[in-house]
C-alpha cells in the first residue's frame, strides 16, 4: 500500500540511454541486507568513482538535477532484474514521476505497487521536454497532474503522458492491492477448491509428499 | 473448470494455461489469475514478509509455497549458511520466514538446495500447465515443461503470499518458429541468444513467447529450460515451449511430481495442452537457424551477440543513430575495437553455471570440450552445478575429477557469479566468458567485462585462454 499521489511541482532531469537496465539502477552490492540505502545507491556505478567520490560529469550529480522529482528517460527502461529496490531507490532518492517511451514489465508492475508514477511519452513529448529541460536548466521545474495525465514545463505549456485509467485512479486513491484481493477470497478459494478436483496433480504437499486438504 | 470447450476459437498454449488459472475479469480490465506454485529466493522476499507482518496477514497456501537459498550463499566446497558472512542476514531471514510460516525450505543443509529455477523442474515442483511465480526475472525458466512462469517483484511476493493470486495485464500472445536443422555444435543458449540478436531485447515486451519449430522439438527438457530462461532477455513476461513425450518422461519420477492415477489423469490433460492448429498469435516471428555458428555476446546487452566466426562490428555499419550509439559505447566499456576477430580475443574468467546453462547436460557438454585438456595459465575457470542434486550426479560420472584435473574449481549449488550479490565476483577490468545470463555494466562484479556463450563455448575459453569455435575443439 502506498500513499495516495498527490499532484506536485518539481525538478525534472533528463535521463539519457536506452535500455536502462535495474542492475545500473540499484547494483547487485546493494541488495546484500535488508536495510541498505537504497537512495545512495541509485546508479551507483555511475554516480561514485571506485573511492566513492561522486562523479561530477553525471547528471544526477549536477546542480539543479541533484534535486530531480522527475525522470524524463528513452525506451525500454528498467529491463533486466525484477529487484524492485530499482523503484525504492528511485524513490527514497526522491523521484516520484518517471517518463518514457516505454518500459520494461516487471519494473512497470513495481512502479505502480510503490505509488512511483510511470508515464508513456510518443517521441514527439520527449523531444519537447529534452528541449524545455535544456532552455530552463538553471531551474527546470514540471508540475505534474495525474488526474489530467499531463506534465507542464516552465513555459506554461502541457504535454501529455499515458497512464492506464484504471492504474491513474489506484495510484490517487493509494490503493492497498493486496486489500482489493482480499476482497474477492471467497472467489479464489472457490476456484482452489473446484481446481484441486480438475488438477489434482497440483495439489500435491511438498511438505509431506501427500495431497494437502 | 471445464475442459472440455465447445469453442472452435484454436488457442495457444499460453491462452489454454492462463484459462485454466483465471479466477475471474476484474472491473479494470486485469485478470485475477490463481498462482498454483509459488516459489522464493532469499534476495527478494524478506521484506515481503515484514510486510505480512506488520499488516497482521497470514500466507495463505504454504502448501503451494517452496523456498531455497541460492544467491547470495557461498559456493565454497563444504560451505555453510555462515560462509559467507555478508549472506547470513538474508540466508537466516529465509529460513526463519519459512520456517514460521510453514513452508517447504531448501536451504544449503538440504541436499536438494539449488538455484530456485534448477530445482523447481527437478524437484518436481513445476509442472507442465501451471503458473509459478517467484521473485525473479529468471522465473520464466520454468516454461520449457510447458508452464507459465513469471517473475514478478517483491510486492507481488507479498501478493502471493497473502492470497495465492496476481491481478495481472493479460499478456499479448508472440511466437517465435526456429528454422533448423541446427548445426552441429549449435545448441540451446545459441539459438536464443540469436533470436535476441535478431529481434532486440525489448520485443517481447508485453507479451508470453511460445518457442516453436523442429529445433525445438528435437531439444531434451533442459535445453528447453535453458531456451525459456532467457525469455526476459528478450523482453517478455514469459516464455514456453509445449510440452511433448519428452517432457513427461522427465516429470515422471520426480519427487514431488503426480504419481499412479493422478499422473495419468495429469498426462491426458498436459496433452491438450500444445496450440491448436491455425491459432493466431498477435506477433508472430520466424528466426532461422540452419547455418547458425556458435554464438558470443561482444557488447552490454544480449542482443549484442554474433557468431564466433564474426568480427566486433564497426558500429557505423548499424541503421539507426540510437543503435550506433549503443554499439559504440558498449564496444568502448568492453575494451575492445571495431573490427577485431571475436575468435581470440583473451579472457582472465571462464564461468559455467547460473540458471541458463547448469544442469547435468550443461555439466556433460563442458566436460566433452575439456577432457584431456588443461585450463590455460592465468585463467581461473569455475564450474557451479545449478543444484545440490546436479553436483552429485555429476560426480557420479566423474566429472569433478575431470573438471578438478582440468584446473577448474568445482563448487558448490548457488547463483555463483552471474549476479555478484555473493563472494564471487569477477575483478575490475576482467574479461569473463560466462554461460549465465547477462552482460550488462557492473554485472558480475565493478568494471567486470561479460561475454555469454553456451557450456562448449565456455570450456573451449577456458583451455584456449581465449574465445574460440567449440566446435574445432570438438574434433580434436
Amino acid at each position: 500500500m502506498s500513499a495516495p499521489f498527490q499532484d506536485f511541482s518539481g525538478m525534472a532531469a533528463r535521463f539519457k540511454g536506452t535500455n536502462i537496465n535495474t542492475d545500473a539502477i540499484i547494483p547487485a552490492a546493494w541488495l546484500r541486507t535488508a536495510h541498505a540505502d537504497f537512495g545512495r545507491g541509485l546508479f551507483a556505478r555511475w554516480r561514485y568513482d571506485d573511492a566513492g567520490n561522486e562523479i561530477p560529469g553525471f547528471v544526477l550529480n549536477q546542480e539543479p538535477f541533484r534535486r530531480a522529482r522527475i525522470l524524463v528517460a528513452d525506451e525500454n527502461f528498467g529491463c533486466g532484474s525484477s529487484r524492485e529496490a530499482a523503484v525504492w531507490a528511485l524513490m527514497q532518492f526522491g523521484i516520484r514521476c518517471v517518463l518514457a517511451p516505454s518500459f520494461a514489465d516487471i519494473l512497470y508492475e513495481n512502479a505502480f505497487r510503490n505509488g512511483l508514477l510511470v508515464g508513456r511519452i510518443g517521441p514527439e513529448t520527449l523531444a519537447r521536454l529534452d528541449a524545455a529541460i535544456t532552455v530552463h536548466a538553471q531551474n527546470p521545474v514540471f508540475a505534474i497532474s495525474l488526474s489530467e495525465t499531463t506534465i507542464t514545463d516552465p513555459d506554461g505549456t502541457a504535454h501529455h503522458f499515458a497512464v492506464p485509467r484504471s492504474r491513474a485512479e489506484a495510484l490517487l486513491r493509494g490503493d492497498d492491492e493486496i486489500a482489493i484481493t482480499l476482497g474477492h477470497l471467497a472467489d479464489i478459494e472457490d476456484f482452489h477448491k473446484r481446481m484441486q478436483q480438475s488438477m489434482p496433480w497440483l495439489h500435491r504437499d511438498p511438505r509431506t509428499g501427500w495431497p494437502s486438504a | 473448470m471445464s475442459q472440455s470447450s465447445s469453442s472452435h476459437i484454436p488457442r495457444s498454449i499460453f491462452e489454454k494455461i492462463w484459462a485454466s488459472h483465471l479466477i475471474k475479469t476484474l472491473d479494470d480490465g486485469r485478470d485475477l489469475v490463481f498462482i498454483s506454485r509459488h516459489v522464493l529466493q532469499e534476495t527478494t522476499s524478506a521484506p515481503a514478509f515484514k510486510k505480512l507482518r506488520e499488516t497482521g496477514r497470514a500466507v495463505r497456501h504454504p502448501e503451494l509455497t517452496v523456498a531455497t537459498q541460492d544467491h547470495i550463499v557461498s559456493t565454497e566446497p563444504k560451505r555453510d549458511e555462515a560462509t559467507n558472512p555478508g549472506g547470513l542476514e538474508l540466508l537466516r531471514l529465509m529460513r526463519a520466514n519459512a520456517y514460521a510460516n510453514r513452508i517447504r525450505h531448501f536451504g544449503v543443509d538440504d541436499p536438494r538446495q539449488g538455484i530456485v529455477h534448477v530445482i523447481g523442474p527437478e524437484l518436481g515442483i513445476a509442472l507442465p500447465g501451471c503458473i509459478l511465480t517467484c521473485g525473479d526475472s529468471h522465473t520464466s525458466t520454468v516454461g520449457g515443461l510447458g508452464a507459465l512462469g513469471i517473475g514478478v517483484g517483491t510486492s507481488e511476493v507479498e501478493h502471493v503470499l497473502a492470497t495465492q493470486a496476481l491481478a495481472l495485464t493479460r499478456p499479448r500472445t508472440m511466437r517465435i518458429t526456429f528454422t533448423g536443422p541446427l548445426p552441429a555444435g549449435v545448441g540451446a543458449k545459441d539459438v536464443i541468444l540469436h533470436a535476441i540478436g535478431e529481434l532486440g531485447i525489448a520485443a517481447g515486451q508485453g507479451c508470453a513467447v511460445e518457442y516453436a519449430g523442429e529445433p525445438i522439438r528435437a531439444f531434451t527438457v533442459e535445453q528447453r529450460l535453458t531456451l525459456c530462461n532467457m525469455s526476459i532477455e528478450i523482453g517478455a513476461r514469459l516464455g514456453l515451449v509445449a510440452p511433448d513425450g519428452a517432457t513427461f518422461a522427465y516429470v515422471r519420477g520426480r519427487e514431488f511430481a503426480p504419481t499412479g492415477d493422478v499422473l495419468d489423469r495429469a498426462m491426458a490433460a498436459w496433452r491438450k495442452l500444445p496450440t491448436d492448429p491455425d491459432t493466431r498469435f498477435e506477433r508472430d516471428f520466424v528466426v532461422d537457424c540452419r547455418n547458425l555458428a556458435p554464438q558470443v555476446t561482444w557488447g552490454t546487452t544480449q542482443q549484442d551477440v554474433a557468431g564466433v566466426d564474426q568480427c566486433i562490428p564497426d558500429p557505423s555499419s548499424y541503421a539507426t543513430a540510437q543503435r550506433r550509439e549503443l554499439a559504440a559505447a558498449a564496444i568502448s566499456y568492453m575494451g575492445l575495437a571495431p573490427g577485431t576477430p571475436l575468435e581470440g580475443i583473451p579472457i582472465d574468467v571462464a564461468f559455467i553455471g547460473s540458471c541458463t546453462n547448469s544442469r547435468l547436460g550443461d555439466l556433460e557438454a563442458a566436460a566433452a570440450i575439456v577432457r584431456g585438456h588443461k585450463v590455460a595459465s592465468g585463467v581461473r575457470a569455475l564450474v557451479v552445478p545449478g543444484s545440490m542434486s546436479v553436483k552429485r550426479a555429476a560426480e557420479a560420472q566423474g566429472l569433478h575429477h575431470l573438471f578438478r584435473d582440468a584446473g577448474f574449481e568445482w563448487r558448490e549449488a548457488g547463483c555463483s557469479m552471474c549476479v555478484s550479490i555473493n563472494e564471487d565476483l569477477v575483478p575490475p577490468g576482467a574479461r569473463c566468458i560466462a554461460t549465465s545470463n547477462r552482460n550488462f555494466e557492473h554485472r558480475q562484479g565493478p568494471r567486470s567485462r561479460t561475454h555469454l556463450a553456451s557450456p562448449a563455448m565456455t570450456a573451449a575459453a577456458a583451455i584456449a585462454g581465449a574465445i574460440t569455435d567449440s566446435r574445432r575443439m570438438m574434433l580434436i
